[in-house]
């Protein structure tokens, strides 16, 4: 079993619920000040935005923070340097899109990944039909591929997706891109339809904008993954303490 | 021993051409472009549903175009140039005959809206012309740097009842067009249809696209045979996503006729390019060392978009088309050239294939050769932009 999803189960074990917070990889000079205190805050693992100029299925807040981010030059290279020299105690799960890794090589991509210590993938824009060729390149390694389930996906695609993912499955809240919603949508029924095709944890996001949105999802999920409202705070200037504190309101809910 | 290959087949269960294309969408996505390659599929089979799109065609849309000889421009050239007249299609090119075909499905599937996006606007105007015919309600995305350069068109889709939605991310043009109607369509996908509007996208655009484009090149070598000209040497067609030469390709795939694609320079995404995902295909595409796309520029806005249909890069690589480029300067003189030697002002992005004929009579093309030109589409919609480009000149 790979390290990420070691780690999720033995939160699960433990009767802990999971809290991913999302960061926009090189958004400010002292971003990787932020992910350290997410750590500080109470994250159970990080999720590391790489920016790419297309990001579709990105609300307004991501998309600006990608554009700022590349504007100040962030690579995929620069966020695996800036990484690999961190001591942190929890994973971290890089997401971004496919032609990321496209380009850069799979199998260099996969080996740059676990060499600045990241041992997850999120890549929404690459189906389970398309995913071989990057699951193959991760093979060997410690590097998992975690899959979405939408609310639009049917059961038998339900168990094929769930097949693949590896470390935990991603809950998808809703018919929507990424952003700040005021309820939980389908994050009960999506969860639930994961659980009944598999044993992985599984995490809801998509919308989960406040601690009580977290604190609701997490009723059926093992936890969950909070981007847009952290990421538009950091946008309005919010400073690594800040990010703390509201990492650990989060967690907090999630007690 | 003769080629036995056959071209421009369909494509294998994955959508892709080769190492091209596929399905490289969110999962949210996934179910519909499931549900619409069944939809097309079923329809495609079905008699009925193709008497409707041929008869809305030739009753609505003015098909068949006609093929005009370009006396004076062969005489000039040295050549035998057929133009196929899509500039003659209602709304002022190809356009028209891809959403016609998907406004049809849209309502066999149930749907009741449409969503589009829009470079030019020709596509925008296309759907939105369609989408009133059907009685679908209809959403244009288009870059808010193309609302302000294509007012005019915006108008129109307004006119035809269209909401249009200037788009406010990235760079502001057709590619980040691309990129709203797909989150749009992520959050209204069990009630709409996304009419993507050339052969590009995920499985099965591309494939889609092209059949409903291929009529041009069915009726062109039906005309070419009546004509006594039979096949041509050279099919020769401008390529932005690729959908008129795709289109037009369609009908001499199996033939000998050298198949010529014409990009813009600054959008040539395959003499520039390389293999790269991008709005849920693999295909060339324009982009940096870092993986980042790249802004296509040029002259003709329908031509700016920094990918190529994954068949094109496929046709491509096994060398059975050759795409080529040419840049913005003779743009115009070719613009002129067609209007003052046949009557014919052609859009900007048809120039392109002009203007590369216009170079390569003689050299690449040898003296006596025959060419079947598409004339994707009128230049009407441009006329203020050239004559603002001239004025600058003088
Ligand atoms: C007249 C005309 N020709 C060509 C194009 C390019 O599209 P495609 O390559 O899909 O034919 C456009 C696009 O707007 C157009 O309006």
């Amino acid at each position: 079993m790979k390290s990420l999803e070691t780690h999720l189960r033995a939160q699960r074990a433990a009767g802990v619920k999971s809290l991913v917070p999302y960061f926009m990889a090189g958004l400010t000079p002292d971003w990787v000040q932020h992910v350290h205190a997410a750590v500080a805050g109470g994250a159970s693992a990080v999720e590391i935005g790489l920016p790419f100029s297309d990001p579709m299925i990105d609300g307004v807040v991501i998309q600006e923070a990608g554009l700022r981010s590349l504007a100040s030059g962030t690579t995929f290279d620069t966020t695996c340097s800036a990484l690999g020299d961190q001591e942190l105690a929890v994973p971290l799960v890089a997401m971004t899109y496919y032609n990321i890794f496209h380009h850069y090589g799979l199998r260099a991509s996969a080996r740059r990944l676990q060499d600045a210590g990241i041992s997850g993938t999120i890549v929404p824009d690459l189906s389970v039909e398309e995913a071989e060729p990057w699951r193959e390149a991760c093979h060997d390694g410690d590097v998992s591929t975690v899959f979405l389930v939408a609310p639009s996906t049917p059961p038998e695609r339900v168990i094929r997706i769930v097949a693949m993912s590896e470390g935990f499955v991603y809950a998808s809240a809703r018919m929507a891109v990424t952003g700040q919603a005021e309820t939980v949508g389908d994050a009960p029924d999506v969860v639930a339809r994961v659980r009944d095709a598999c044993d992985l944890p599984v995490l809801a996001g998509i919308g989960i904008a406040t601690p009580a949105l977290a604190h609701e999802a997490a009723q059926s999920a093992d936890g969950v993954i909070v981007g847009t409202a952290l990421v538009r705070r950091i946008l309005d200037g919010a400073s690594p303490l800040d990010t703390e504190r509201a990492v650990a309101e989060f967690r907090r809910a999630l007690a | 021993m003769a080629e036995q290959r056959e071209f421009m087949t369909a494509p294998d269960e994955f959508g892709r051409f080769g190492d091209f294309g596929g399905r490289f969408v969110p999962e949210a996505l996934m179910p519909a472009c499931l549900e619409l390659e069944e939809a097309f599929q079923d329809a495609w089979a079905d008699p009925d549903f193709l008497a409707e799109y041929e008869g809305v065609l030739s009753e609505f849309a003015g098909r068949p175009t006609p093929v005009t000889f370009l006396q004076r421009l062969s005489e000039s050239l040295g050549l035998r140039i057929y133009a196929k007249r899509e500039d003659l299609a209602h709304t002022g090119s190809h356009k028209i005959n891809n959403v016609v075909g998907q406004t049809l499905l849209t309502a066999r599937m149930g749907k009741s809206r449409v969503i589009a996006e829009t470079g030019a606007g020709q596509h925008g105007v296309a759907t939105a012309t369609a989408a009133a015919r059907m009685g679908l309600e209809c959403t244009v995305f288009m870059g808010e740097v193309d609302t302000k350069r294509q007012e005019l068109n915006v108008f129109r889709m307004e006119l035809l009842g269209a909401t249009v939605v200037p788009v406010t991310s990235g760079s502001r043009t057709l590619k980040d067009a691309v990129n709203e109607a797909l989150r749009e369509w992520v959050s209204c996908v069990d009630t709409t249809h996304y009419c993507l509007g050339s052969v590009m996208g995920p499985h099965p655009f591309p494939w889609m696209v092209r059949e409903m484009q291929s009529i041009i090149g069915r009726e062109a070598a039906r005309q070419l045979r009546d004509l006594r000209v039979g096949v041509p040497d050279y099919v020769v067609a401008c390529v932005g996503g690729g959908s008129n030469a795709a289109g037009i390709f369609a009908g001499f795939a199996n033939t000998g006729a050298r198949l010529i694609g014409v990009e813009a320079a600054g959008g040539a995404a395959i003499s520039h390019g390389t293999p790269g995902v991008l709005h849920g295909m693999r295909s060339h595409i324009i982009q940096d060392e870092f993986g980042q796309i790249e802004e296509a520029h040029s002259i003709s806005a329908g031509l700016d978009y920094p990918g190529i249909g994954p068949e094109h890069a496929y046709l491509s690589a096994i060398g059975r088309a050759t795409y080529v480029s040419v840049g913005d300067e003779p743009i115009i003189g070719a613009l002129r050239t067609l209007s003052e030697l046949e009557g014919i002002i052609p859009a900007l992005e048809s120039a392109h294939a002009v203007a590369w004929l216009i170079r390569e009579a003689g050299r690449e093309i040898p003296h006596g050769s025959s060419v079947l030109l598409n004339l994707s589409g009128r230049g009407d919609k441009d006329v203020a932009q050239v004559l603002s480009i001239l004025r600058g000149a003088s």
